[in-house]
């Protein structure tokens, strides 16, 4: 769970990067060795024949109806353009994000342990003994929410309590992955859904609940990608009612990077989202 | 602290007696022990031989500058990843078939969490839930307590993994800081883990001994307790006879055999002196102090340890084939051939003397001597081939009694004294063919170890220590002695015929020892009965 994102203004420069970045990396057991093709995607992308899967769990609580009616709306647009649109189902998407909790929580107090500030990094004054000063350090350089996380990574951790948080969350993880494969094997080539509940919320709003809380809210649709190890993409699509851009994201097969971006490539193509010219507003008079 | 001290001395007193009693007890023929049993395991760890570390590609030499084998990955950065090393993976491998255990050829590995200097990541890579290797046993020599001889015995092992060694840190009280060096941090080990069945600490540091060569010979660890490649902790417990296992207590990084039996001696008594008072031994650390022979308590690591294991994310299982399973189109420094390295195991240490045995007709000390000194071997069976020797027996009491002997007084190893198969070759003629006494073998070998570019038969010339067969000098020589020693003569025509000895040394002391001892005594023998 702990990878690289690619943050980019265009589904091509997205494939610039991931063609520098994908491929067997000798200092990373978890690469496969096979040798990677970059994808090469066409001027004009065409969707043209593919099957894309609507999972029914995705219209979760508290969407918005501004993104509701955007998801639709896409759903029509690539139906009109050729593709196949089908109702699917994933039926372990609400256990995803307690499964990402734990399993995420564990994987921070453990990667987190390194920071003792005596190798890099801060290091308290305290040096009454080592125990404080590990503690003093770590205490002031992390905020409230990695300790939070490591508290709670800790705990799940503990002898009496890994096999029912831990290795649970692997079962319901091998569930969620299976869901997956499940839907890919039925004949479905890639599922649309959205990204978030709506568009950006403010920091206001954001902060009127707990950290731990409002991930739960928000990152209902984006992690179940990480636990099942497959690839996906979001993209702007429209501007809500508030005038924020609002996105959809595009879930592929397991190595199967090219028809995912193609299709990515052609929903740009079809929407047209106007993104914002940086260059033009900053030169025009 | 008062009470403390006070149980310290009241223990110092109490194993003082014990001490005192065992000694009568063994005097009156029972031994304090019998009605005590000891119960100790043992794990080992073995620091594997291999020019990089096992997840990352920092050196490994000894006694190298401080933290300059550190290597991004070693000193924990963020965005640093394992790489399993091939030849550590081997290593375990060989070791895991050298000692009869069951390859798990799927293995995986393991974080196990704790905070300590030495140990940047804040966890130590390992392998718990399933290890590369389970059960398995070794045979060794060890000495019967009652009989006195070397006895076979078997040790049976749990498990074998792969993990690595942490860093190594010394504390400085006074400037109250402490001093970490990386070097040692992410060198590969193969923890050994045996069943708690030996009895005694005999047993156990006879263990280590068989295991250490053992891995000397396939040549995955250098042993080398005094320099940490290898360290034993040792599980301490007793019991009466036939009750259940007592609360045991384990001693920490024992980095020499002595220590090893010492500690375990030691703590065996400390243990029974508590139970006999009517105290409970607590389950603790401790560790060995080398001024005093005694264990203490590591009263900062006896607090419960969760480690939290959890499954590394960052390696996949460990996959091991064999000569069936190898799949296609996978290149082959990806697979790792389970038969292929067993086709590469050499002679092991109890196949060795069980040929040397068989093949020499040596006894099973010699045979264990010759094991223990390969050079030496090296030398003996040259020895063998190249001359028509009616009786091998003179061979390997020639090399393990006198030149072993020899050399080892002298402190240092037969391989750099500088003798040759030749000149001891040569000293085996001369003794089989009763040119040279014993007495004068050892002073050819005295000139030898100065000066090894003579041979022994140049030594004798040089220094006429010819031996004095010639049957009327030693009539003469005989009847001197006789002469001058008339009541001795009486001694033994009255019957005392352990004075017959005396009259022998009289013997050799006038011909400076180079007499030619059997004929001698066949002469004596005569003259005095006639």
């Amino acid at each position: 769970m702990d990878v690289p994102g690619i943050l980019t203004r265009s589904v091509d420069d997205a494939v610039v990067i991931l063609n520098a970045l994908a491929g067997h990396d000798p200092k990373d057991s978890t690469t496969v060795f096979e040798p990677f093709k970059p994808c090469a995607l066409p001027d004009v992308a065409s969707i043209k024949g593919l099957k894309i899967g609507i999972p029914q769990e995705y219209h979760a609580p508290g969407l918005s109806s501004d993104m509701k009616d955007s998801w639709q709306h896409v759903a029509d647009i690539v139906e009109n353009a050729g593709a196949t649109v089908k109702r699917v189902s994933l039926p372990h998407t609400a256990l995803s994000i307690v499964c990402y909790h734990v399993l995420c929580a564990c994987e921070v107090a453990s990667n987190m342990a390194r920071y003792d500030g005596l190798e890099y990094g801060h290091r308290a004054k305290d040096e009454s003994s080592t125990e404080s000063l590990y503690a003093a350090s770590r205490h002031e350089a992390f905020n409230n929410v990695v300790r939070g996380r490591i508290l709670a990574g800790n705990y799940f951790l503990l002898k009496q309590n890994y096999d029912r948080y831990y290795v649970q969350a692997q079962r319901v993880r091998r569930l969620i992955s299976q869901d997956f494969w499940n839907t890919f094997r039925s004949g479905i080539d890639i599922l649309l859904t959205p990204t978030v509940l709506g568009d950006a919320p403010s920091y206001r709003w954001f902060s009127k609940a707990d950290n731990r809380t409002r991930t739960q809210e928000q990152d209902v649709f984006t992690q179940p990608a990480n636990m099942a190890g497959i690839p996906a993409i979001s993209l702007p699509v429209a501007l809500s009612s508030n005038g924020l851009p609002l996105g959809l994201q595009l879930l592929g097969q397991p190595f199967k990077e090219q028809q995912l971006l193609t299709a990515a490539k052609a929903i740009e193509q079809l929407v047209n989202f106007r993104a914002l010219d940086f260059d033009k507003l900053l030169y025009c008079d | 602290m008062v009470v403390r001290l006070f149980m310290r001395q009241f223990q110092h007193n109490l194993i003082r007696q014990l001490k005192r009693y065992s000694k009568r007890a063994a005097l009156k023929g029972e031994r304090l022990e019998s009605q005590w049993e000891t119960v100790i395991g043992l794990e080992i760890h073995a620091q594997i031989s291999a020019k990089s570390k096992l997840f990352s590609g920092s050196g490994t030499t000894f006694a190298s500058p401080i933290n300059s084998m550190v290597s991004f990955f070693d000193a924990s950065l963020p965005g640093t990843l394992p790489v399993l090393n091939r030849r550590c993976v081997e290593a375990g491998i060989l070791t895991a078939l050298a000692l009869q255990c069951r390859l798990n050829l799927v293995s995986m590995f393991d974080r196990k969490h704790y905070f300590y200097a030495d140990l940047p990541a804040g966890y130590q890579i390992t392998q718990q839930r399933c290890p590369l290797a389970k059960d398995g046993h070794v045979e060794y020599l060890a000495p019967d307590e009652v009989h006195r001889k070397l006895v076979l015995k078997r040790a049976r092992l749990t498990q074998l993994q792969l993990e690595q060694d942490s860093g190594k840190s010394l504390h400085d009280v006074e400037m109250s800081h402490s001093l970490i060096d990386l070097n040692r941090a992410g060198i590969g080990l193969m923890e050994i883990i045996t069943e708690p069945e030996f009895c005694s600490a005999v047993e156990a540091a006879s263990f280590v001994r068989e295991l250490q060569l053992i891995l000397q010979v396939i040549g995955v660890c250098d042993g080398k307790m005094e320099e940490g490649s290898l360290r034993v902790d040792a599980s301490v417990s007793v019991r009466r006879p036939s009750e259940p296992l007592g609360i045991r207590s384990e001693i920490k990084n024992l980095n020499s055999i002595r220590h090893l039996m010492r500690s375990i001696e030691f703590e065996t008594l400390r243990q029974i002196s508590i139970l006999e008072s009517g105290g409970q031994v607590l389950n603790e650390t401790r560790a060995y102090d080398v001024e005093t022979g005694e264990t203490v308590s590591m009263r900062d690591k006896e607090r419960l340890h969760d480690y939290r294991f959890m499954a590394e994310p960052n390696l996949p299982p460990l996959r091991l084939y064999t000569n069936d399973t190898v799949p296609n189109g996978v290149p082959s420094d990806q697979i790792i051939n389970v038969d292929e390295l067993r086709a590469m195991l050499p002679e092991l240490p109890n196949a060795k003397r069980e040929r040397l045995k068989k093949q020499y007709g040596l006894s099973v000390e010699h045979s264990n001597v010759f094991v223990n000194e390969p050079t030496l071997l090296e030398c003996f069976e040259k020895i063998v081939a190249n001359q028509n020797l009616q009786n091998v027996k003179i061979a390997s009491n020639i090399c393990i009694n006198e030149v072993l002997a020899a050399v080892n007084k002298k402190n240092i190893a037969f391989s750099a004294s500088n003798l040759s198969a030749e000149s001891v070759g040569e000293l085996v003629e001369l003794v089989q063919d009763e040119v040279i006494s014993l007495l004068t073998l050892r002073k050819i070998l005295e000139v030898l170890l100065q000066d090894s570019s003579k041979l022994p038969k140049q030594v004798i010339e040089e220094r006429g220590w010819h031996q004095v067969s010639n049957e009327t000098a030693l009539e003469n020589i005989c009847c001197q002695v006789i002469a001058a020693n008339p009541k001795v003569v009486d001694d033994y025509r009255d019957g005392k015929t352990k004075v017959f000895n005396y009259l022998i040394g009289e013997v050799q002391k006038k011909l400076s020892g180079q007499s030619n001892v059997k004929a001698v005594v066949r002469i004596m023998k005569q003259k005095l009965d006639t």
